[in-house]
């Protein structure tokens, strides 16, 4: 038996389905963006590259290496174009931050850059040890309920005395003092996975119970009564992130989430129906009650009558994109440090000031390919709550960019999330390199030819 | 830097992340049709220790003998498919199978198909409420055609080419 066995696994090994070296090239291509990127941003800026530019160059490039390798090693059959794509994405922030770094002032003392450069390296450490330690993702699944009370207690964190801390209006840091140094953290960015892995468990075994319809309205097949809980508890929990940490983007995030897997695993519509009543109601009484949700719907309605009071960082964002236009104006060409918290929140307009519509659209189709790998993923998956885990991922990855990327084009109200990869800000990154390595190791099970499945199930 | 280098570098850079974008397009259509190339490498290993079934003298009809996907065509997992190799699979709840189905009303593991001289065979592994091909039920091993419902459970599944 085993004699035949390593027989189908070196036939497998030949297989085309692998395709990491597909993967090494597109790497390497996109590598060469971001490099080429950085180097455009020095000569424009400074007219020559700076000592920046070669430790970007090298500590980029052996990080997305040590990315390859690790999944050649742990996950030889996962997907070929998610690590690729999302390489690029952060190379793409790390420069366009190195560029509104240079924008403040061009002998930058302590550049954001660098500590985003030292994140990158702790987020593919993380990339690396996700793909190590979760070697199968269906053991994920017996943790369902830990991972229901780890996501809540992360969530929870930044309410509590001592460590939670307020910045810019929003509760919802931990800050940590170690010696010295003063660590700030967002746990909403770890809690999104874990919730998404207790999601994933919960509806998987739920299902059955939650696509029982007991009458039919309007042609939407409604659910009982009693079945509602769920989804009544995660609109609460949302509902009191936004009260008590005043966060608008997390609280938009999960109870998307939780509507969206809830309608992937039942595949009845109406619990899209009932999520957007239930978040109609919800976005109705917090306008009523809440200040900071009246100001936000008021600049998202008009940014140009406070044009140099509330409403400033959003119209100036809009200037930005106007002067980008459809070709952009170059990178380290413009002015995208006009717009406060052009780092974070407002990345995307910095590219759309300087890359125009037409970079713009070529970042989102970015996102885009990584939300299609991970439905492909989805769909390709051989178990169910794989299934709904990278269907969870990527739906993550979607709505967060459209919440961020509609708040900064004004076309909903501005939550204020991080832009996935692009924005300055250790837990977004190190987060979402967790979370493409936890698609990636699904896709290496949903894509790995059955006889090797069988031969490590063996051994 | 005069005008023009800076134009050229701003408009070369957009036509270089459009091309990555575009080259992914590429990679993600050759990944989509990649299986069809599989299939026409695949029945050659397996042909060298498969003997011809008895009535076909064509080559045709040899490979008609030789399955090369599992499809699942109904319940909750309808729509994925497995490329079957050379080793066998194993159909059940538990999440050591090949494939993984969750319906209440299969076993842990439920059923096995597995090559055989003439194509694929299946056997039930003693689950409680039993494997259908068409409409009998499996008692032993059974020879499983191509195109012909196997029903576990609320599951519907097909071997195809």
């Amino acid at each position: 038996m085993s004699a035949l066995d390593v027989t189908t696994a070196a036939v497998s090994k030949k297989s085309p389905k692998q395709r990491r070296g597909t993967e090494l090239w597109l790497l390497v291509f996109a590598y060469a963006i971001g490099v080429a990127a950085f180097a455009q941003v020095d000569i424009v800026l400074l007219d020559q590259l700076s000592a920046d530019f070669t430790t970007f160059a090298l500590v980029f490039g052996l990080g997305l290496v040590a990315a390859h390798v690790s999944l050649r090693w742990l996950a030889p059959h996962a997907d070929p174009i998610l690590l690729p794509t999302v390489s690029l994405l952060n190379g793409l922030g790390l420069a366009m931050i190195h560029r509104l770094d240079l924008a403040e002032d061009l002998n930058p003392t302590d550049p954001d850059y660098v500590a985003q450069l030292g994140w990158f390296v702790l987020a593919i450490g993380i990339f690396f040890a996700v793909l190590l330690f979760v070697r199968d993702h269906r053991v994920l699944q017996r943790y369902t309920y830990t991972a229901m009370l780890i996501g809540l207690l992360l969530l929870v964190l930044p309410l509590l005395p001592f460590i939670g801390a307020e910045i810019n209006g929003a509760r919802i840091w931990v800050r940590l003092t170690l010696g010295p140094r003063t660590f700030s953290f967002q746990p909403a960015e770890v809690a999104k996975i874990v919730l998404i892995v207790f999601f994933a468990g919960y509806l998987v075994v739920k299902r059955d119970v939650l696509a029982l319809a007991r009458s039919r309205v309007f042609g939407i097949d409604l659910p009982r009564g009693r079945d509602l809980g769920p989804i009544l508890v995660a609109w609460v929990a949302s509902l009191g992130v936004l009260v008590f940490q005043q966060d608008l983007g997390t609280s938009l995030l999960f109870f998307g989430l939780f509507v969206t897997m809830l309608y992937i695993a039942t595949e009845r519509r109406s619990w899209i129906f009932i999520g957007g009543v239930l978040f109609a109601a919800g976005a109705f009484a917090a306008y009523q009650l809440f200040d900071h949700v009246q100001l936000r719907v008021g600049i998202w309605l008009d940014p140009f009558t406070d044009e140099s009071g509330n409403g400033f960082q959003l119209a100036q964002s809009l200037y930005g994109f106007a002067s980008g236009g459809v070709l952009g104006v170059g990178l380290g060409q413009g002015h995208p440090d006009f717009v406060p918290f052009a780092k974070t929140d407002f990345i995307m307009s910095a590219f759309g000031e300087e890359l125009g519509l037409t970079g713009i659209m070529a970042l989102l189709a970015l996102y885009g390919i990584v939300i299609e790998r991970g439905m492909r993923t989805a769909v390709a998956c051989r178990d169910s709550f794989g299934k709904l885990l990278a269907a969870g991922l990527s739906v993550a990855i979607g709505i967060q960019v459209f919440v961020v990327v509609g708040g900064v084009m004004k076309l909903i109200p501005l939550t204020g999330l991080t832009t996935p990869f692009l924005s300055y800000g250790g837990s977004s990154l190190v987060a979402n390199w967790a979370l493409v390595a936890l698609l990636l190791r699904v896709s290496d099970a949903a894509r790995r030819p059955p006889e090797v499945t069988r031969r490590e199930a063996v051994t | 830097m005069s005008e023009l280098t800076l134009t050229v570098l701003r408009l070369g850079f957009l036509v270089l992340l459009w091309t990555f974008v575009l080259t992914l397009a590429g990679v993600m259509r050759s990944d989509m049709f990649g299986p069809r190339v599989t299939r026409s490498r695949a029945p050659k290993p397996r042909q060298a220790s498969t003997p011809k079934p008895p009535k076909g003298a064509a080559a045709k009809s040899s490979r008609r003998g030789s399955a090369r996907v599992l499809t699942v065509v109904e319940g909750s997992l309808a729509g994925t498919s497995v490329t079957l190799g050379t080793a066998p699979i194993t159909i059940g709840r538990s999440a050591d199978c090949t494939v993984v189905i969750d319906d209440d009303y299969a076993s842990n593991h439920h059923a096995r198909i597995s090559p055989h001289e003439s194509g694929w065979i299946i056997e039930d592994l003693g689950s409680t409420n039993g494997t259908y091909v068409q409409r009998t039920r499996v008692a032993g091993a059974m020879s499983v055609p191509l195109s012909t419902p196997i029903r576990i459970g609320k599951t519907v599944m097909e071997l195809r080419k």
